[in-house]
């Protein structure tokens, strides 16, 4: 449990190194490891915690999804979303901490 | 392993539920254990002998075919799991092939080489779990001078920045030490803390009338939790779990009979949960025989309870039957006589009176000078209980 909860807009983030990001070809998807227990990922949210795994910032994400996935509607604020939630639950953190 | 995370092993069973993967193996790897808690869950027929416990070889063999099931979350438990001088090798292994490990250890054998040398092989999570929250009581319930090495192991362990869980396991003569135990994690600087009540299985079945606190000591330990809570809020997650005879419904048998779990013993019987092998009339598969997949899909143990088609009334008909799959077991076989009924500890269950009858004798005031004939878990204890 973080006790330094992470602002998205002004700070680097990344994937909480005490987690591990993997796919599973068994369930054919992403999941994200952690002790004792497991989140099965949807497609886009393997796709937002890939590129968070060496630290980046929302601006940098989000560019880098809008390449990957062109001609998406409402992308940033989807990402925006989902990094507020995976930032409460400790599945990413700021940088240095 | 005591208990799981009540918050993560629910998302895990979302994703099981589809097509019975065994995303968790639950690997022992001896029964033999410095410690003699007497709220063991181990069953009493352990053998003193380790001579049939599975090899190095074998153990790869076994995680090999585990990973290709799909087991994703392995817990090497025991026993006590650092007993084993091949841990280090079967550590790397389960992480070259993909697993997040977790260590389930009395801290007792630890020391700061061997934690390096784990996280170095991989090692996802280690879990400590203490019987007492100070050296007297934790001597008292774990039969061994253990308190101050688990002090310094947690220490170590988080400064070497290993993800640390601390286990404390409740019962009626150390609940009163809820806060006690908090306040301790607290200034360690642990980060998830888990008060585990014994859940009354093998040991802790045999000593149940020593170990089972009323329902005021219980709701004083709640209470007293949630003021810790609140007064340290986000600097520590707390899970406590209550034990089943409490509840008026009973929980799913591990997510659900062979639906999610996979347990392999020492001497190489899978399981579909660590109590199981108390099930009378049926032959325990081994992995020295059969392929693990043969196991997991085809025998007659694992598909003995899957699903609901085995139920009976009250079950069969239960508008909440899908919810908890008619409760455990073990619990239905120890207190009614017959596995395939209700669990008892469902207030609908003809045989609820059962419960009762123990949870009444239960409410007798907690009395510290109160004597306590517990039988503890050794080798010596369990000889009375060999039956070959």
């Amino acid at each position: 449990m973080s006790m330094h909860k992470l602002n998205i807009d002004t700070e680097e983030f990344k994937v909480n190194p005490q987690y591990r990001l993997q796919f599973e070809e068994a369930q054919g998807c992403y999941v994200l490891l952690f002790p004792e227990g497991l989140i099965k990922l949807s497609d886009s949210a393997a796709a937002i915690l890939e590129r968070c795994q060496q630290g980046t910032t929302l601006e940098t994400l989000v560019l880098s999804l809008k390449q990957a996935f062109p001609g998406v509607d409402g992308l940033e604020e989807d990402v925006r979303a989902f990094l507020e939630d995976a930032g409460q639950q400790d599945w990413i953190l700021p940088v240095g901490t | 392993m005591q208990a799981n995370r009540t918050g993560s092993s629910q998302s895990a069973l979302e994703m099981a539920e589809e097509n019975y993967i065994p995303m968790w193996l639950l690997a022992e790897l001896t029964y033999a254990c410095p410690v003699q808690c007497p709220y063991c869950s181990n069953p009493l027929q352990i053998s003193a002998s380790r001579k049939q416990e599975l090899s190095t070889k074998e153990w790869f063999e076994v995680l090999r075919q585990a990973r290709k099931l799909g087991a994703v979350q392995l817990g090497f438990s025991g026993g006590e799991p650092l007993l084993r001088r091949d841990l280090v090798e079967l550590l790397q292994e389960a992480k070259d092939l993909g697993f997040y490990t977790n260590l389930i250890t009395s801290a007792i054998g630890l020391n700061a080489k061997k934690i390096s040398e784990f996280k170095e092989a991989g090692l996802g999570h280690i879990q400590i779990s203490f019987q007492g929250a100070d050296e007297a009581t934790n001597k008292r319930f774990g039969g061994t001078d253990s308190f101050e090495q688990k002090m310094s192991m947690t220490r170590e362990v988080i400064s070497q920045k290993l993800p640390l869980g601390l286990n404390f396991v409740l019962h009626r003569n150390n609940l009163h030490q809820v806060t006690k135990f908090l306040t301790m994690a607290k200034e360690l600087g642990a980060e998830f803390v888990e008060l585990a009540n014994t859940q009354y299985y093998g040991w802790a079945k045999h000593n149940e009338e020593h170990l089972l606190p009323s329902k005021l000591q219980l709701e004083d330990a709640e209470s007293a939790t949630n003021d810790f809570r609140r007064q340290h809020a986000g600097s520590m997650d707390i899970f406590f779990v209550a034990p089943d005879y409490y509840d008026d419904r009973p929980k799913k048998c591990s997510n659900g009979w062979a639906t999610t779990m996979i347990n392999v013993t020492p001497e190489g019987d899978v399981l579909p949960c660590h109590a199981a092998k108390i099930i009378p009339g049926v032959e325990f598969p081994n992995v020295r025989n059969q392929p693990l997949e043969e196991i997991w899909h085809s025998s007659e143990l694992f598909n003995k309870f899957r699903g609901t088609d085995w139920m009976v009334e009250p079950c069969l008909s239960c508008p909440e039957k899908e919810q908890d799959l008619g409760g455990c077991r073990c619990q239905a076989l120890m207190l009614t006589g017959d596995a395939a009924n209700a669990d008892p500890v469902c207030s609908l269950s003809p045989h609820h009176d059962k419960v009762t009858a123990i949870t009444e004798k239960a409410q007798r005031p907690f009395n510290p000078e109160e004597p306590v004939p517990l039988l503890f878990r050794n080798m010596k204890n369990a000889k009375q209980f060999q039956t070959d």
